[in-house]
């Protein structure tokens, strides 16, 4: 489409527990994915004011350049075309969980029964009301999702997931997908090139929430035992649910914390985390990546897909513009992580420096309006265009 | 029965930590994230309209069944519904973008114009 426009949301992939919607809700949903596609240009100014007039200034009140991210911070922060385009962004985030909230939260109940009826008598949904949500997730909400991934307010409450569901689309505005899996089938597909004789038996899938990654590998895998495990009761109830209604059978959705499972030794063949990582916390990454080099095989393969991580020859400008997000769009572990070496994190779990590896994975997408235009502006912390870090356990 | 939940107040709840302002008078960042629902809805209410419109055009009888439920039935449809949200998304926001072009090419004032006009 000439004018690269985003997909109209009913092209979202339907299944029995997506929220019904009313034609003023779809229409909300269509004006949100326009406008964050819109302000992914108005973004590209903040360069301009960056360069021509941020910088500029500074030199010249500071006789020297701005050596700092905090620096960077207070220079732009006075500056209007870096006000407007923020108080925008934020703003518009504001509003696709509002559009989201109000939609679900309406039909809380029949979400739930719907729900419900759908895991009744399943072994595939393993509930735990012992697991303690970790305090890293307690201290925020992420994404700015009021009451994030764990809130029930009703009894067997599934709507944080069906407002995560119904609105991924809008906020990747249809760059990852039809069924907003875009992460797992790269992963899936950079797998069977890579390890073409890989034959996992038993696969680990960590912070699933509603299970949208994980899924493409039950489709390529189906021999294989899967586990996604996430602390959040709505994600899993939803996540089983919208799974058995989109025909898959060999996923066992359980609620445990990554960092202490109850699974043995050596017993899974593949672990595999997707955008988990940077919504947790400074110690309890360390423990849950020791728990995976517990939990794998000698020959595993573990991978994890993340935001790309700060390099030496990444422009402080493009440093700061990644961490909007994380202080703006609340995700603030993102701003810590992107300073750990993944290598280092992995060795101080007991895997070799030589069998780490590192790749980078483009999303792919079902739909022919989503694919991510090449003339399109890059916007930090959106592109469908991930890293992976993993390694073969040996 | 549960009682039911207070979806209309709940649904714009708050998240956790403090909300980050970016203008200089918080006045400012209050009006335009009411100017900016505003938007939204005049959107949602052409998008309404545009079915109705398709809808009486195809049939000349309209149910609010047939309202609620419909959405763009071919490719073009939904490129001139996006086209539409686009359009009037830049319109909105045509300061923002006439701020950049002034960014990237500083002009001069028209008091300096009227001084270089004195003088040709």
């Amino acid at each position: 489409m000439a004018k690269n426009l985003t997909p109209v949301w009913n092209k979202i992939a339907k299944h029995a527990m997506l929220p019904e919607t009313t034609h003023d809700e779809r229409a909300r949903y269509n004006f949100l994915s326009n406008l964050n596609k819109h302000l992914a240009h108005v973004a590209q100014g903040n360069k301009t004011a960056y360069e021509n007039r941020v910088e500029p200034n500074f030199k010249k009140e500071h006789n020297r350049s701005i050596e700092t991210k905090e620096e960077l911070q207070n220079a732009i922060s006075s500056d209007s075309h870096y006000q407007i385009w923020s108080s925008l962004r934020r703003s518009t985030m504001e509003m696709r969980q509002q559009a989201g909230r109000s939609i679900v939260l309406r039909q809380a109940e029949e979400l739930r029964d719907k729900a419900e009826k759908l895991n009744k008598g399943k072994s595939t949904l393993v509930l735990n009301p012992d697991v303690k949500v970790p305090e890293y997730l307690m201290a925020v909400d992420n994404h700015i999702m009021p009451g994030s991934y764990h809130t029930e307010l009703i009894q067997g409450d599934v709507t944080p997931a069906a407002n995560y569901d119904s609105g991924i689309f809008v906020t990747t505005a249809g760059t990852i997908g039809r069924y907003s899996d875009g992460g797992g089938k790269a992963i899936t597909t950079w797998v069977r090139q890579n390890y073409p004789d890989f034959k996992p038996k038993r696969i680990l899938d960590i912070g699933c929430g509603m299970g949208h990654n994980v899924l493409p590998i039950a489709k390529a895998f189906p021999d294989a035992e899967i586990i996604a495990i996430d602390t959040g009761a709505p994600m899993l109830r939803y996540g089983h649910a919208r799974a058995v209604d989109l025909g898959y059978n060999n996923v066992t959705f359980m609620q445990m914390d990554a960092a202490k499972t109850i699974f043995e030794d050596e017993s899974f063949d593949w672990i595999q985390s997707t955008m988990f990582f940077h919504e947790t916390g400074g110690k309890s990454i360390y423990k849950i990546m020791n728990e995976v080099h517990r939990l794998l095989k000698p020959g595993g393969l573990t991978l994890h897909i993340e935001q790309p991580q700060y390099t030496d020859d990444m422009s402080l400008f493009e440093k700061f513009m990644r961490d909007w997000d994380a202080l703006n769009n609340s995700e603030p572990y993102w701003s810590k992580m992107h300073d750990i070496d993944p290598a280092e994190l992995m060795e101080s779990s007991g895997f070799r420096r030589e069998d780490f590896m590192q790749i980078g994975a483009k999303a792919e997408n079902d739909l022919i309006e989503g694919g991510n235009d090449e003339n399109e502006p890059e916007d930090y912390g959106r592109a469908p265009i991930w890293n992976v870090f993993g390694a073969v356990k040996n | 029965m549960e009682e039911k939940l207070d979806y209309i107040k709940l649904a714009s709840n708050k998240s956790k930590g403090k909300r980050p302002y970016f203008h200089d008078d918080p006045a400012v960042e209050r009006v335009l994230n009411i100017t900016m629902a505003l938007a939204g809805e005049l959107a949602v209410a052409r998008e309404r309209m545009d079915s109705i419109e398709r809808l009486l055009e195809k049939k000349n009888i309209v149910t609010r069944e047939e309202i609620e439920n419909f959405v763009p039935e071919t490719p073009e449809q939904e490129e001139q519904r996006q086209t539409w949200h686009s359009e009037y998304i830049s319109r909105v926001l045509r300061i923002v973008q006439q701020e950049m072009e002034e960014m990237e090419n500083p002009d001069k004032s028209l008091e300096e114009i009227a001084n270089d006009i004195n003088e040709m």
